[in-house]
């Protein structure tokens, strides 16, 4: 038990270390951008009328002038004490702004993940149980299919056929147009995440069908394996496939958490779901600093959060880490 | 027909391909940007396979241009990426002690931004356009590779023969020229050929966000990005087809740099 906790320990530092050179990386990133944020976000018309005096209270507003080291102290000092800090573009403070967001895109992310999970699961043990044979060679194809495409274009492509051509389903956005917020039903919702939701799901499951196919096709081949048949064992799927194959299902599927993030900054693009892409995207391309690093360290703990559970789910399902843990 | 020669023949067409579709696209990048208002919103017809957009361009011409743009930004930003995990492998494991704890915090770190993410930000740091995608797409496409480097080398270097040569004072530079680069090429290459897919996708992900190519460009992403607002007016053609261009030159690169990996290792060479 010491050992465990040792080893979370241990990781749990590495992760805050990991965090906060994530934050320094997008910091320098931000701030080695040749983009002024007046300009973009002001325009340069407009800009051309104004007083010297506006100019310099707009340039401390987007923080021009301070030096970076000391911005970064600053920003890294408040982010401590739980500050991250206004967002320039939403003007509220970061953690409502992503909070917010986050609460919109959670249940899409959250179902894309553990759908992509189940499916691309299901379908890379039944291709491998089936290798070599018609169901194997359909999945492999299918899987290879979705894995060239990007995500944002098979959006595209479901918005085109469900909300253009057979107008099913509603064209974008998280709520209907023009509803108040407290009138807003369970089952609109649930029909407007229906298309994000289900191009997250399928782009993430391709990846992750094709690796459990290759894990599978491995353990089929082992000695072990052989040595069942031999003996004449039956559900050699249920008794070894499944056991040996569920460490590395364990990694693609929380590997899965960067890839759906990254795949939902795309899609809600498309559908105009004000999730936490949009707003990353948003805060992209106006210089929102506040907003994008709160995003991307928000994210980053997400992922680090991830690979944490990743690691302790392994001992619990192996014994042989949990044993090897314990004993060195 | 065996595995070896079909791989040989989807290769030469990868190639013939990626040559033909980079040469009509440069020397259409002309066409592709000329506007004939007489011949608007056209769906694909003999003359206009793709059909015409709302300037009345060509598409076909635009579709080309784009993934012309794209394959040479895949193959640039592979190129580099590569030399990135080449070197960074490499050092990680001919050095070891903090040098590799190092290397290995930051392939952690990147990895631990989603990529999307991460090459906006390199973007936004380049200032957007061409060097910022090819940038961001170049810094965030190393770490799996340099990992795989790093094992590789890690091992040779336990080899015998490896062990001798350093034992008769053979230079560094010598041993990882002569004895560690030809057994590397192989896996580097095939790396950099599965990479390449990725690279085309995400920078057109990245241009169709609007942190890539500039809107005048005929990218990929630009021009899907242009039919999303014609979508809801039924112009399907703007969207569909070049975007199934794009996944078809993904899937023959894809295809071709899974079927080398399969000949080129010696365990299912053959299967």
């Amino acid at each position: 038990m010491k050992h465990r906790l040792q080893f979370t320990a241990k990781k749990l530092v590495r992760m805050a270390l990991l965090l906060l050179g994530v934050s320094l990386t997008a910091f320098l990133l931000m701030d080695a951008s040749p983009l002024d944020p007046l300009q973009t976000n002001i325009g340069q018309a407009a800009l051309g009328s104004m007083s010297p005096e506006q100019i310099a209270r707009l340039e401390d507003y987007w923080g021009v002038n301070a030096p970076a080291a000391e911005r970064y102290l600053g920003w890294l000092g408040d982010a401590l004490r739980g500050d991250f800090g206004v967002s320039l573009l939403y003007r509220r403070p970061v953690p409502e702004v992503i909070g917010q967001r986050l609460s919109n895109s959670f249940w899409l992310l959250l179902t894309a993940w553990v759908l992509s999970g189940g499916l691309g699961l299901g379908l890379g043990l039944l291709a491998g149980a089936f290798r070599g044979r018609g169901p194997d060679k359909m999945i492999r194809g299918c899987c290879l299919v979705v894995s060239s495409t990007p995500a944002f274009w098979l959006a595209l492509l479901l918005l085109m056929v469900f909300s253009v051509w057979l107008k099913v389903l509603p064209v974008g956005l998280s709520v209907p147009a023009g509803a108040a917020a407290d009138s807003v039903t369970l089952a609109q919702r649930l029909r407007h995440a229906l298309l994000p939701g289900l191009t997250l799901s399928v782009a993430g499951a391709a990846g992750i069908a094709l690796h459990t196919r290759e894990k599978v096709v491995d353990v089929l081949d082992s000695d072990y394996v052989l040595f069942a048949r031999a003996r004449g064992e039956g559900h050699i799927l249920r008794r070894h496939v499944l056991r040996n194959v569920a460490l590395p299902a364990i990694t693609l599927q929380f590997a899965s958490i960067s890839e759906i993030i990254g795949g939902s900054v795309l899609v809600e693009k498309v559908f105009s779901y004000p999730g936490l892409g949009q707003a990353a995207v948003s805060a992209g391309l106006g210089g929102d600093m506040p907003l994008l690093m709160g995003i991307t360290v928000a994210t980053a703990f997400l992922v680090f959060g991830g690979n944490l559970a990743a690691d302790l789910l392994y001992g619990i399902v192996d014994p042989r880490i949990r044993r090897g843990a314990a004993a060195g | 027909m065996n595995r070896r020669r079909s791989t040989l023949i989807l290769l030469v067409l990868a190639c013939a391909l990626l040559l033909a579709v980079t040469l009509a696209g440069g020397l259409l990048a002309d066409g592709a940007a000329s506007a004939d208002f007489t011949r608007k919103n056209l769906p694909p017809c003999f003359a206009f396979p793709f059909g015409t957009d709302w300037m009345g361009r060509d598409m076909l011409k635009r579709t080309l241009a784009g993934l012309s743009l794209s394959i040479r930004i895949g193959a640039l930003t592979a190129a580099l990426s590569g030399a990135v995990a080449l070197a960074l492998g490499a050092a990680s494991a001919a050095f070891g002690g903090w040098v590799d704890a190092l290397i290995s915090w930051i392939i952690d770190l990147v990895m631990g931004i989603p990529h999307i993410l991460l090459i906006i930000l390199i973007s936004i740091a380049c200032g957007r356009g061409l060097w910022g995608v090819t940038a961001g797409v170049a810094l965030s496409h190393w770490t799996s590779l340099a990992r795989l480097v790093r094992g590789e080398v890690l091992q040779l270097c336990r080899t015998p023969y490896f062990r001798m040569a350093q034992r008769l004072g053979v230079s560094r530079k010598r041993l990882f020229c002569s004895h560690l680069l030809p057994h590397l090429l192989p896996q580097l290459l095939i790396g950099l050929m599965l990479q390449f897919p990725h690279a085309i996708l995400h920078e057109a992900s990245v241009t169709f966000l609007g942190f890539g190519l500039s809107s005048e460009r005929p990218a990929i992403g630009n021009i899907l990005e242009e039919s999303m607002a014609y979508l809801a007016a039924g112009r399907w053609w703007l969207a569909l087809l070049p975007g199934l261009s794009l996944v078809g030159v993904v899937m023959i690169f894809a295809l071709a740099g899974e079927r080398l990996r399969l000949l080129l290792a010696p365990a299912s060479a053959q299967e």
